[in-house]
């Protein structure tokens, strides 16, 4: 049959290589391969290494580890409570302020705002977010101490000092001097990341809900705010996280007690600012891996905080605009 | 009261409040920059430029080998970090298949949220240990981890903004992909990844918590990357919490250099990108 095709002679193996090494697409594409894979692998090399060097610590303590009171370096006893109780009530103080601060502000930029104005006050409050956090910590100790120790705290003595949470003497720094630094780090994420979410809402749901007589107040409450709600959770998340690992600030204004205390007024200790002040001094596996397990808590509570928000945000962002 | 006058005040109570939430917030940056110019500006000298730090105690002094070592520490981070995250960009942009892509992204965020005292520890463990001294290499890696997914994915974002017709038609011409890529994609997103580069630089250059335990700090000059290094940040912090009068004062002078640089980057950052942006547009 004449079904016979001309096919050009297949190319030498000397002609095949310099045409390979002349376009160089092959190669472009193994070296940035290998550069992309790279940041795979060392997120991955960075949980085996947390893990290798907290072995010593979780050998001898196990998940007793997470529950234990004492941080007893001469006795080698470790436990990691004071501190995962420091984390957790200085970030959701940090919350408690910047959760209401930030969707206020994220609803007023979105909703009512000229846009040239919002841009530019979002634009101020993106910036306040590049300010490193040795400088927030800086301010605070000379600044936000005393005004906690000489007028807040004894205030808030006098006026709620019967409740647990407002005992003791006003020292200036511990929980809640460290929740209000933290609530100005974590609500620029909170407002640029809401007022993403709230003028992603499709304009309809506004004029539908301002055509059926409410206010605009109520519009944007019950009808814009619910739309844009799980942006907005995610927005909360991510200032979780980066609450719960912030180091420079917190460590200079949480007091270094290692004791666990219910009033907000006492000084208290992070997992971070005990990392940040004990990792050079600390001597013996022992200690040291403690201090690379509290770590790894760290890590796994922030990274199953974040994906929780890539998560949410995404969704939101998918809800926007399937329905524009 | 009626129920419309209720609403009504309602409404613009609540308004009202929404507003005050935006100029609390708004101020707070004034605040800030308020008090370290204030605080300072009273103690910059050219002392603080020129000379070293003096031992505890001592009026005087400066924090010259801190700010060489910041940049040291910056040029370190740099030379690891920007490679990574360019070539790793293009590939995520120009190369890469849907899954693997997607993992590296979501790494990439991953690590982004990583809290920098775990960079520190995790530096400490593959520099620091191997080598049994603090060093500048140590503080630099630690940084470098904190800017390559920034690096990353802005240059993956600005690199997919480039039109395809500019890659279709260089293909046309008969220029092999890799050509495309580095001599029409890359120079028409030429301005994006730079900005997005210099943000990188400029998140890790305020960053203390990776340092303490990389490059620890130095009260001297480092002959070289393979001694402990001073850098603003950690200075800043062992200043601050110090309970010397005249420590205070230099802190507060580092701080004002080092927020007024951090500030410029950003402002500067972000004015070129929204131009850039609105050319695009037009």
């Amino acid at each position: 049959m004449g079904t016979a095709v001309a096919t050009a002679p297949p190319p030498s193996q000397a002609r095949k290589l310099t045409k390979f090494w002349r376009d160089g697409d092959q190669i472009a594409h193994l070296v940035t391969f290998i550069f992309a894979a790279s940041v795979f692998v060392v997120t991955v090399w960075l949980v085996y290494e947390l893990w290798i060097h907290s072995a010593p610590s979780r050998a001898k303590f196990g998940f007793g580890f997470l529950t234990g009171t004492t941080w007893d370096p001469v006795a080698v006893q470790f436990g990691a409570l004071p501190f995962i109780y420091g984390t957790v009530l200085t970030s959701l103080l940090a919350l408690l302020i910047s959760v209401p601060l930030g969707v206020g502000a994220a609803i007023f930029l979105a909703e009512l705002a000229p846009p040239a104005l919002s841009n530019a006050c979002t634009f101020l409050v993106e910036l306040l977010a590049a300010v490193p956090s040795v400088i927030l910590g800086l301010l605070a100790i000379f600044t936000l101490v005393p005004i906690m120790r000489q007028y807040i705290e004894p205030f808030l003595k006098d006026t709620l000092g019967s409740l647990p949470l407002f005992q003791g003497p006003a020292y200036g720094v511990g929980y809640l001097t460290s929740g209000i630094i933290l609530a100005t780090m974590t609500f620029p994420f909170i407002i640029s990341i809401s007022r993403e979410a709230l003028l992603a809402v499709p304009r309809e749901q506004r004029e539908a809900a301002l055509a059926l007589g409410a206010t605009k107040w109520e519009s944007t409450w019950q009808v814009v705010v619910p739309f844009a709600k799980l942006g907005i959770i995610g927005s909360i998340f991510l200032a979780l996280a980066r609450a719960l690992g912030e180091t420079m600030a917190v460590t200079m204004v949480i007091g270094n007690d290692t004791g666990i205390h219910t009033s907000l007024l006492s000084p208290g200790y992070t997992i971070a600012a005990i990392i940040a002040n004990e990792f050079t001094e600390a001597t013996g596996d022992v200690y040291l891996s403690s201090l690379v397990e509290l770590g790894l808590v760290l890590f796994a509570v922030t990274m199953v905080l974040n994906g929780a928000a890539q998560l949410l945000i995404v969704a939101t962002t998918r809800k926007g605009s399937k329905r524009d | 009261m009626n129920r419309t006058a209720r609403r009504n005040i309602t409404n613009n109570v609540m308004l009202t409040l929404t507003g005050l939430c935006t100029i609390v917030t708004s101020s707070v940056l004034f605040l800030i920059l308020g008090f370290l110019v204030f605080n300072g500006w009273r103690s910059l000298n050219l002392d603080f430029f020129t000379k070293l730090p003096l031992s505890a105690g001592e009026v005087g002094g400066g924090m010259a080998n801190a700010i060489v070592g910041s940049f040291e520490l910056i040029l370190v981070a740099a030379v690891i970090g920007i490679p990574v995250g360019f070539l790793g960009g293009i590939y995520l942009a120009e190369f890469g298949g849907k899954t693997f892509s997607m993992l590296v992204r979501y790494t990439a965020d991953l690590l982004n949220g990583v809290p920098s005292i775990v960079i520190g520890i995790f530096a400490w463990t593959v520099v620091v240990v191997k080598m049994h001294h603090f060093s500048a290499w140590a503080g630099g890696f630690a940084l470098s981890m904190m800017m390559v997914p920034i690096g990353l994915r802005a240059t993956e974002q600005f690199l997919r903004a480039v039109p395809d017709s500019l890659r279709e038609g260089s293909l046309a011409l008969g220029a092999s992909k890799t050509r495309t890529i580095l001599q029409v994609v890359v120079p028409a997103a030429r301005q994006g990844i730079l900005t997005g580069m210099i943000l990188g630089v400029a998140r890790i250059a305020g960053e203390t918590a990776p340092l303490l335990f990389t490059s620890f700090n130095n009260q001297y000059w480092a002959k070289n990357l393979d001694e402990p290094t001073a850098s603003l940040p950690v200075m800043i912090y062992t200043h601050a919490i110090s309970p010397f009068d005249d420590w205070h004062r230099q802190a507060w002078a580092a701080g004002l250099v080092l927020l007024v640089l951090v500030l410029l980057a950003n402002v500067a950052c972000r004015w070129v990108l929204s131009r850039g942006m609105a050319a695009q547009r037009g």
